[in-house]
């Protein structure tokens, strides 16, 4: 019975932990996306600099450990008088780190598009807009949402990177625990179940989308 | 002329002098907002003393430079075993969902998917902090392999799985057809095929595997970054922790790179031509698309 006590004695503990967990994943993904994009953008555009200046960000945040970049924003940045509370630097290391991989994954996707499909458009007398909404876009994102859903998968699980850096999320729950004396085996169960639940529907989601538009490819 | 050796993109037909015109001020405006970005960073440094001789004076000493080394040792040993073994048990696993028997293919399923979906920092957590209440008291270099291993040992079983079943199925009808067994299928035509094009996706898996060390340093692992974190708190050197990020975040990045840059020479070294074979190496390499799709995403998501 003690296994479950863990939980029912600390269900605010989890609650609250998972629920900063959620917040943490929700704003940095969509920090990521929006940054991400940005940098796709650079990556494939025509003016030099900006693609030198999406190559050499790509480079340097898909090499460098997640762990470095928590380490680097928590603990450096208040040396150089930036400070915000752990939680806000959390969102920087992981919004910052995770856009590396999303701008990859929009520039691959959009990489997959045949470049005889712009011509095609251009030839038929479609405007540059008209061309990406009505021929490439639609094809682009197939290719780009399955790797997003990976790398939203990725960012989920990244999240408990911030426990090691004074935030209280589910990666923290363990210390908690500990200081309150309960068994950490149990807590630790309850928190890898918490995950289970919040990464199977994302896992679902990404095999409907292949499956939907794998048939109609 | 260099404005006219700009390749046509997907996006972008060739510039007309119009548009050149239009880029080479985007491109101005572009490189003037990023220099002022970056002189303002440095000038953030310069301003808060990051740069100051007694700072970066810690490097000077004999002392700290083994203690910098023994921590990348440490993350180069962990990330070494964890390695074979991930590909090992990846092996395993694959060989297990390919598997032609439910009673295997299901618990490999199980097994694949749950240890993907557990965060890897959980893992470790389980086997340094939570063993000891089973009565298993693991070091913390062994709870690091261990998260290591099972983690990217299930996402590397999927990168297997997906490689064998990327070869056409032509190959395998062809070799069941002259009577192989299909331990033999699998070992003398499926195999040899698939490792030529998994081997870019393993090895950015085992990039990953290699960055995730720096993990153990929430399970007190003696690595890399444990150690500039010890280091960074000497007073007398008042306190260098930016210094210290810099040298650590390039240790990393060249360790990385030199990964990477071994996995182009390997790809290019095994799907080189293959003597006979009329339509040519390149012709034969092209998979099934979505397979090649999967293949190309493992590895390039962060996991």
């Amino acid at each position: 019975m003690s296994f479950v006590n863990t939980l029912t004695d600390n269900w605010s503990l989890f609650l609250e932990a998972f629920a900063n967990t959620v917040k943490l994943f929700l704003l940095s993904g969509a920090g990521a996306l929006v940054f991400g994009t940005a940098l796709a953008v650079c990556r494939v555009s025509p003016v030099p600099a900006l693609r030198a200046f999406g190559t050499g960000y790509v480079t340097l945040l898909r090499n460098t450990p997640l762990t470095l970049v928590f380490f680097f924003v928590a603990f450096g940045f208040p040396y150089l008088q930036i400070n915000f509370d752990f939680f806000v630097f959390a969102v920087i290391a992981l919004t910052s780190y995770t856009s590396a991989f999303v701008c990859e994954a929009i520039r691959s996707g959009i990489n997959t598009v045949p470049q005889g499909q712009a011509e095609a458009a251009r030839s038929i007398g479609l405007t540059f807009a008209q061309g990406l909404r009505f021929v490439i876009l639609p094809q682009a994102v197939r290719a780009v949402v399955p790797p997003l859903t990976s790398v939203a998968n990725a960012l989920l699980k990244n999240t408990t990177i911030a426990a090691g850096f004074s935030v209280a999320e589910a990666g923290s729950i363990r210390a908690n625990l500990s200081e309150l004396g309960e068994p950490v085996l149990n807590g630790l169960l309850w928190v890898v179940i918490g995950f289970l639940i919040l990464v199977i529907p994302l896992t679902v989601i990404q095999h409907r989308l292949e499956r939907l538009w794998n048939v109609s490819r | 002329m260099k404005a006219h050796t700009i390749e046509p993109t997907l996006l972008f037909d060739v510039p007309g002098p119009q548009a050149r015109r239009r880029n080479r001020i985007i491109g101005l405006v572009g490189t003037v907002v990023l220099l002022a970005i970056g002189a303002y960073i440095v000038y953030r440094f310069a301003e808060t003393g990051q740069f100051s001789a007694t700072k970066w004076s810690i490097f000077e000493y004999a002392q700290v430079q083994r203690t910098i080394l023994d921590g990348y040792l440490n993350t180069l040993k962990a990330a070494a075993v964890a390695s074979v073994l991930a590909v090992t048990l990846g092996a395993v696993l694959a060989a297990g969902r390919l598997s032609d028997h439910r009673w295997l293919r299901g618990p490999a399923f199980v097994l694949v998917e749950g240890f993907r979906a557990i965060p890897l920092l959980l893992l470790m957590f389980l086997f340094y902090y939570g063993a000891p209440q089973v009565g298993l008291r693991l070091s913390p270099f062994l709870a690091v392999v261990l998260g290591l291993t099972l983690y990217n040992g299930s996402v590397l079983a999927e990168v297997f799985r997906s490689g064998v079943e990327a070869v056409p199925r032509g190959q395998s009808e062809a070799a069941f057809s002259i009577g192989l067994r299909k331990r033999q299928v699998m070992t003398t035509v499926l195999l040899p095929q698939a490792i030529r094009t998994m081997l870019p996706a393993i090895i950015s898996q085992l990039v990953v595997l290699l960055k995730d060390t720096a993990l153990g340093f929430l399970v007190t692992y003696p690595e890399l970054l444990k150690e500039l974190k010890q280091l960074a708190t000497a007073g007398e050197f008042e306190f260098p922790l930016i210094p210290l990020v810099i040298v650590g975040g390039t240790i990393y990045i060249a360790t990385c790179l030199a990964l990477a840059a071994i996995a182009r020479f390997l790809e290019r070294r095994v799907s080189r031509p293959r003597g006979s074979g009329r339509r040519g190496a390149r012709a034969e390499q092209r998979l099934d698309p979505a397979a090649e799709d999967e293949l190309a995403r493992t590895g390039a998501t962060g996991e």
